[in-house]
């Protein structure tokens, strides 16, 4: 079940507040001079279907509340990255009235990727090491679920 | 007797890359009304703006939108070389000319992916989206960033491309011309896609002009609006002619589009081979004064920055209409009557940039 998982993630994109430029670099990873694929995965619509989350761009307060809706609907295990140095820590909109910073101030973030916008090849090294995590949290997951059945 | 319901359309949805919420009224399968709700994506960087140094803001106009950043780079240098009294080199216009084409090419490829993947024809999007790398490839050999480029400066470029360059560049032109004809045929003659797009989310000639339509929305609707017709910078220099269609349903955007690829190619084109010699950036100093409003073609339609100079290197006031804006109004009015399996299709045709509407 573990090896499944880290052979197939699926990956959702959410937008919280960026440019697009971290947007259609996202999307210009699961094309085929990219292509995503080659790792087993692939972008899925569906919070309650997805692995990994990826967010770009930093929270509002609207996309706050959104942004958590997603993650909470998303199953466990699971994995958040932040793409970008707006998602990291506010980037060139730092100043704003609107923003609250980084992602990591709405949910828990699990890798971090810097550059405005990051290349491609920085968005599938941040999915590839998002699946190292998520093997990681699914093997600790059967560990907790084995103690708690045997306990 | 039918109910009537309101389904949430967004802001997390797979059909779009940027929140925007629709509140969709619907009876039975029909929808009545549209109410949209906006904000996801407001960062306020028009008061950001004003609190920067005016040299410094070009990052920030970049980032308005990283699809069309180019040409806000663009038109704000303009406002600032307009308040200075800088005259542009020949030359740096004219590869502002050039880099602003490959921005429409590439957002326009973008969308014609999204677009196809809205009804359905994955392996379309995959297609459009492979020709865009191409015109990437050439934003990163001459700028320097595959989409933000940072490549437009105050008094002109801060790149140049030497003459190996230049020719290399017409050749990939021309090559992502070829690749382009290959995979355009089915927006214009495949069978389901004019099932799912003719006749869908229609804006008559009317609806359009009293609404304020902009853009591919505007000229799919048989009206030659463009305001690149206003010859700014060197495009009084080029042949130049709008693309137009009649029609106004999404079939008409989605050929408009395809045909302004083309276009853009051709200007592309045309600029590189009549490059004039010279400096490529003219130095600058002095205070900014007054104020300006500077109009230019975005790859979505018509955009209009209004700058205020302040005291000490800063703006007093910064304001940004973008194309979007403008044409969400004609997108409450294509919406009512057209079926719910419709509506991604109709939302994407005006091609919302969100990030570029609520900054």
């Amino acid at each position: 079940m573990n090896l499944s998982r880290a052979r197939s993630p699926w990956v959702l994109h959410y937008d919280a507040s960026s440019c697009n430029g971290c947007d259609i670099e996202t999307v210009a990873c699961m094309t085929p001079l990219y292509d995503i694929e080659r790792f087993g995965a692939i972008s899925i619509g569906c919070p309650k279907h997805a692995d990994i989350l990826l967010v770009t761009g930093t929270i509002n307060h609207k996309s706050l509340r959104v942004l958590r809706n997603i993650y909470e609907q998303m199953t466990e295990p699971k994995v958040v990255a932040a793409i970008g140095i707006c998602a990291t820590s506010g980037g060139v909109f730092h100043q704003s009235y609107n923003l609250l910073g980084g992602v990591d101030k709405a949910i828990p973030v699990d890798v971090y990727i810097s550059g405005c916008p990051p290349r491609p090849e920085a968005i599938i090294d941040a999915i590839v090491m998002g699946v190292e995590k998520l093997k990681k949290k699914g093997k600790e997951g059967l560990a907790g679920s084995a103690e708690a059945s045997s306990g | 007797m039918s109910f009537r319901t309101i389904i949430p359309f967004g802001p997390q949805h797979p059909v779009f890359p940027e929140p925007i919420q629709l509140k969709l009224a619907v009876e039975d399968e029909k929808v009545v009304e549209a109410i949209p709700g906006l904000g996801y994506v407001h960062r306020g960087l028009e008061k950001g703006a004003e609190l920067n140094d005016y040299v410094k803001n070009i990052y920030l106009a970049e980032r308005v939108c990283g699809i069309c950043s180019f040409i806000h780079s663009w038109t704000y240098c303009s406002c600032i070389e307009t308040l200075l009294q800088v005259e542009v080199p020949p030359r740096a216009e004219f590869l502002r000319l050039v880099f602003s084409e490959l921005s429409r090419v590439h957002s326009h490829l973008l969308w014609l992916g999204l677009y196809a993947d809205a009804f359905g024809f994955e392996s379309l999007f995959m297609q459009c989206w492979r020709v865009r790398e191409r015109s990437l490839d050439m934003q990163e050999a001459g700028g320097g960033g595959r989409v933000i480029l940072s490549t437009c400066t105050i008094g002109g470029m801060r790149k140049d491309l030497d003459e190996d360059m230049r020719r290399a560049f017409i050749k990939e032109v021309a090559e992502i011309r070829r690749d382009f004809q290959q995979i355009m045929t089915p927006f214009f003659e495949d069978y389901s896609i004019k099932k799912r797009t003719v006749g869908i989310g229609v804006l008559t000639k009317e609806d359009a002009q009293s609404l304020g339509a902009v853009g591919p929305v505007l000229r799919a609707s048989g009206v030659a609006g463009d305001t690149r017709l206003l010859g700014y910078g060197p495009y009084r220099e080029v042949d130049f002619e709008p693309v137009v269609e009649a029609g106004g349903d999404c079939h008409s955007r989605g050929k408009v589009r395809v045909r302004e690829v083309l276009r853009a190619l051709d200007l592309i084109t045309q600029a590189l081979e009549r490059l004039p010699e010279g400096e490529i950036k003219t130095n600058f100093r002095g205070k900014l004064n007054g104020e300006v409003f500077q109009r230019m073609e975005q790859p979505r339609g018509e955009m209009l920055y209004y700058v205020k100079a302040g005291s000490n290197r800063s703006l007093d006031r910064f304001r940004i209409r973008t194309p979007t804006f403008a044409n969400i109004p004609p997108l409450l009015k294509m919406l009512p009557g057209c079926d719910l399996a419709d509506v991604p299709v109709i939302v994407l045709s005006i091609d919302p940039c969100i990030s570029c509407a609520e900054r």
